[in-house]
């Protein structure tokens, strides 16, 4: 049992069992990693003094927010760093230290000894070339196998990750493939070495929920079968939960907090990973968390404010027959209710979004918006119905206007619909920057001299500038920080309160509904799967499709969780699923696997050359 | 038991509490520090661009002196030679102005080959450049951004036709369309700038349409859209304010060859004429005199050096003040 206690002078000493004894195999250790960027406005020191340990068949999650110097860290293990990183410490991976080694063993340690699994699969795997190109590429390089020989491996190699009729994907290019096979392609060409240590950072961030338990499912066999050591960088504690052994929480370049996966994430001692976990959302818990309170009844006689009958939207492509984004959905949205539209990727959520802004005309079937049928109707027609409906989407660096003050994008709606003069519009933006909790002298600055919540919570503004009777939230809160998402969301479910307004709540986070919304759709593929009121949809699915979406969804306690993805697993099986594993023998992989090139000596003098430098 | 594991309920009220504030992710919004409208930033910025402001010294300067020193229209006058009385040549026609001692004499940029002084010669032809050389930079640049702009945001039909009639005006070679169109048009200055808008405006309008194209798909152009904003404005207070670097770019390029073309034009005779002169008519007029009498080349080099410099120094300072996001000379 690890114990952590404050010493005199506040920093956190750390002991026991939790982390590594000297004596223990390591495969990748950072020992006092601290780096530093020099950039045009000064130094920017990004890591300071991390020691941390990976053993193998360890997973160990390295949790932090945006800017906590995370994904810098695991950087250095591969010496990736750009040439303005100034790097101090010692980072040892497989037994080599990392900092003295020439770029051409460098280069055999990449891959070799430890290998990256990266965010975002599409721009990991190069577009231009076969998916088999590129792992039959990796082991080539490293002299694991050859031509004929390696163009075997590597269909065994997907095959042992998942990927149906390997064979025939061998030949695919990336885009061909969905994001979760990607990723196993990436996950493939990174064990294509049999490498000591996977660096993965945020490997299911840019994944659908079921396609991240998947993967994570794999992960999971890969160090239990092949008894790799796995460095998991994440911002998700539900993932953490899911997979880690031990977690060390960083902040501001320093980690705060360590231990096993069981003492941070349900005894934590320091106060930012006691806040960082009292703002995640969590699945089954419902309302009353985080301090936001949503009324659960709404008026049944309230006047509708979207009632979708059969709606088909197509998007026409040319030389080919249309693609239906949105197939025969019907539902509607009252007055003052919110409505979670929930799906995966592909699911044609953000397509009826769209519609009801008016963005994407309708082929067919109704959209009454406010009383009005708005399918067919002319641009200038659309106008007038466009003041009572506010809009929020998903990035809040890409819907505001760089060129534009905050108090003018936020005045914007007033403008456009020739609302009030130049003094009520400004006593308005005051009014708003109030309640969305900004201070009133943001008003002539930027947007960008804001951080991404002040910026969201700028768009929320915006959206309420008109006080619409409609509000269409397209993932506003996907591209936050869970600390910063805590926050927008309580002044969104305040805001909603004092105005009452009816929503229609995009989202692919089911926890975030489960807390919000009054009613849910879940859609797939285009069509309305399962629709209902929260507590039904949330506690009692009926159809397979939501139930596998409600058991996949991570929650942030490693016990409960285990227990869920046990469920899960019992869910897939009823249901026929298959469930996601490394389809190999452990002794057997590490067999086929072996270098057939001998490594040279690797320790010898810092090449200067390449590379950031090192102190 | 999980139950037991739920961290405890945060603080209801809404303002963050001290540990949220303590650990929080975001940047909290520097107050001291001044906040600026979005006029007086890209002005703070422009001042402080030390290249612009040079460039702004020289060229103020070089046009003051252009227009003041023979007079131009109500402008008048205090220089006591005019660009078309020859005099009597002094010495050969050599330049008469000294740095150490400083004196200007009788003629500071020498005379010509039949005694006209040289100083108002080039004045005059300063002043046609730049009349030429800034309606020509306007012009064309008004008209490059609007094409550009039409046929990148309502694509279809419009950018068919518009984008047509820009391949078709960049096929013709410049120098040959500008000389017909110039003998058609007659030779006063402003029908010269006319033309020569007429065939210039065809880069940005390629310039611009690409960025409106990629433009156009943003978010906050998505989000304009559907609060209700009119394409007019969206194109004019979202877009084009986003591409103000590429078009003041454009623009100062634009202003610099001009006044190349200018002076291939005249050249060719097809440009101004004498007894009127141009920057370009003096340099190909006495360029077999570059031996004998080398002032008659340098004086309406070093003009055209000067103005073509500075007004691209001017371009970068105002891309970089328009800039909010490369803040790279305040502070």
């Amino acid at each position: 049992m690890t114990t952590t206690t404050q010493s005199d002078s506040g920093q956190p000493v750390y002991t026991g069992s939790g982390t590594p004894t000297g004596d223990e195999e390591v495969v990748l250790g950072f020992s006092d990693v601290d780096v530093r960027f020099k950039t045009e406005f000064g130094s920017v020191h990004a890591v300071k003094g991390v020691d941390l340990k990976v053993r193998p068949g360890e997973v160990v999650a390295l949790v932090g927010e945006s800017g906590s110097g995370k994904s810098v860290t695991s950087m250095t293990a591969m010496r990736l760093l750009p040439r303005n990183a100034t790097i101090g410490g010692q980072v040892d991976v497989a037994g080599k230290e990392v900092g003295r080694l020439k770029e051409a063993s460098m280069r055999r340690l990449r891959g070799n000894d430890v290998a990256m699994v990266f965010q975002e699969p599409m721009t990991a795997l190069n577009p231009v070339l076969t998916v088999g190109t590129q792992v039959v590429e990796s082991m080539e390089l490293h002299g694991v196998a050859r031509g004929a020989s390696a163009w075997k491996r590597a269909i065994e190699l997907l095959g042992m990750v998942g990927i149906p009729e390997p064979e025939r994907q061998m030949k695919k290019y990336p885009h061909e493939l969905s994001g979760g096979q990607r990723q196993r392609v990436v996950i493939a060409i990174a064990i294509s070495c049999d490498p000591k240590v996977i660096i993965a950072d945020e490997p299911t961030t840019a994944l659908d929920v079921t396609v991240q338990a998947d993967i994570l499912d794999l992960l999971r066999s890969l160090k239990d079968k092949l008894n790799t050591g796995i460095l998991l960088i994440t911002h998700n504690m539900g993932v953490v939960a899911d997979m880690a052994d031990r977690v060390a929480v960083m902040f501001k370049g320093e980690i705060v907090e360590r231990g096993t996966v069981e003492e941070v994430l349900l005894h934590p001692n320091h106060d930012y990973t006691k806040m960082l976990l009292g703002s995640v959302p969590r699945m089954g818990h419902g309302r009353g968390q985080m301090g936001i309170s949503v009324k659960e009844e709404v008026d049944a006689d309230a006047p509708l404010a979207i009632e979708l009958k059969n709606l088909v939207i197509e998007y026409q492509r040319l030389g080919k027959a249309p693609f239906r984004a949105v197939d025969d959905v019907s539902f509607d949205v009252r007055q003052g209710e919110i409505v979670g539209l929930v799906g995966e990727s592909g699911s044609g959520k953000s397509t009826i979004g769209r519609c009801a802004l008016g963005l994407i005309p309708a082929a067919s079937g109704e959209f009454q918006l406010l009383g009005q049928n708005i399918t067919g109707m002319k641009r200038g027609d659309l106008k007038p119905l466009r003041k009572r409906i506010g809009v929020i989407f998903q990035d809040p660096a890409a819907s505001l206007n760089p060129r534009l003050p905050i108090g003018e994008c936020i005045a914007e709606p007033l403008v456009v619909h020739k609302v009030g003069d130049r003094k009520s519009r400004q006593d308005k933006v005051y009014e708003l920057l109030d309640a969305v909790q900004l201070p009133r002298e943001v008003y002539n600055r930027y947007p960008h001299e804001v951080s991404g919540g002040q910026r969201q919570r700028i768009s929320v503004a915006r959206a309420l500038t008109l006080d619409p009777e409609l509000l269409v939230a397209d993932e506003p809160t996907s591209a936050l920080d869970v600390s910063v998402q805590a926050r927008v969301l309580k002044i969104f479910s305040d805001l909603q309160e004092q105005f009452g307004f009816a929503c229609l709540f995009i989202s692919h986070d089911l926890a975030v509904i489960d807390l919000l919304a009054h009613k849910v759709v879940v859609l797939q593929n285009g069509r309305v799967v399962e629709a209902g009121p929260r507590q039904q949809i949330m506690e009692n699915p009926q159809e397979d499709y939501t139930q596998r979406l409600i058991a996949a969804a991570p929650v942030p306690d490693p016990l409960e969780q285990g227990r869920r993805r046990r469920e899960r697993h019992e869910l897939l099986r009823e249901q026929g699923e298959e469930i996601v594993e490394l389809k190999v023998d452990g002794e057997q992989f590490h067999q086929s696997s072996q270098a057939e090139v001998v490594d040279v000596e690797d320790v010898e003098d810092v090449d200067g050359t390449d590379g950031p430098t090192s102190r | 038991m999980t139950d037991n594991h739920r961290p405890d309920e945060p603080d209801p009220t809404p303002v963050a509490s001290p540990v949220e504030e303590a650990y929080s992710v975001e940047k909290p919004i520097d107050l001291s520090q001044k906040s600026y409208s979005q006029g007086q930033l890209v002005r703070r910025r422009f001042f402080r661009h030390k290249g612009a402001m040079v460039s702004l010294f020289v060229l103020v300067f070089i046009t003051g002196m252009a227009f003041t020193s023979i007079g131009y229209g109500i402008i008048p006058s205090w220089w006591d030679k005019t660009f078309y009385d020859a005099g009597a040549t002094v010495d050969g026609g050599r330049p008469t102005l000294q740095l150490w001692p400083f004196q200007i004499g009788e003629h500071p940029f020498g005379q010509d080959t039949i005694g006209k002084d040289y100083f108002a010669l080039t004045m005059r032809g300063t002043q046609r450049s730049l009349i030429v050389a800034f309606t020509v930079g306007l012009l064309s640049t008004v008209l490059g951004t609007i094409v550009g702009a039409a046929a990148g945001f309502y694509r279809g039909w419009v950018e068919a036709i518009l984008m047509r009639v820009t391949d078709l005006f960049i096929i013709i070679p410049l120098l040959v369309l500008a000389a017909v169109l110039g003998k058609m048009a007659g030779g006063g200055i402003w029908s010269l700038a006319l033309v020569l808008s007429l065939v210039s405006w065809t880069g940005l309008a390629r310039l611009v349409r690409g960025e409106v194209l990629s433009l156009r798909e943003r978010e906050f152009v998505t989000a304009a859209e559907a609060i209700g904003t009119g394409s007019g404005r969206v194109i004019f207070k979202h877009i084009l304010p986003n591409t103000i670097g590429t078009i003041i770019v454009s623009a100062t390029l634009t202003i610099a060859t001009t006044i190349l073309l200018e002076s291939a034009l005249s050249f060719l005779n097809f440009g101004v004429r004498p007894p009127d002169t141009s920057l370009g008519l003096l340099i190909s007029t006495y360029q077999n005199a570059f031996l004998t009498r080398p002032w008659l080349f340098w004086w309406p080099g070093l003009m055209i050096l000067g103005i073509a410099l500075s007004v691209n120094f001017l371009g970068d300072g105002l891309r970089d003040a328009f800039d909010p996001r490369q803040n790279r000379t305040a502070d």
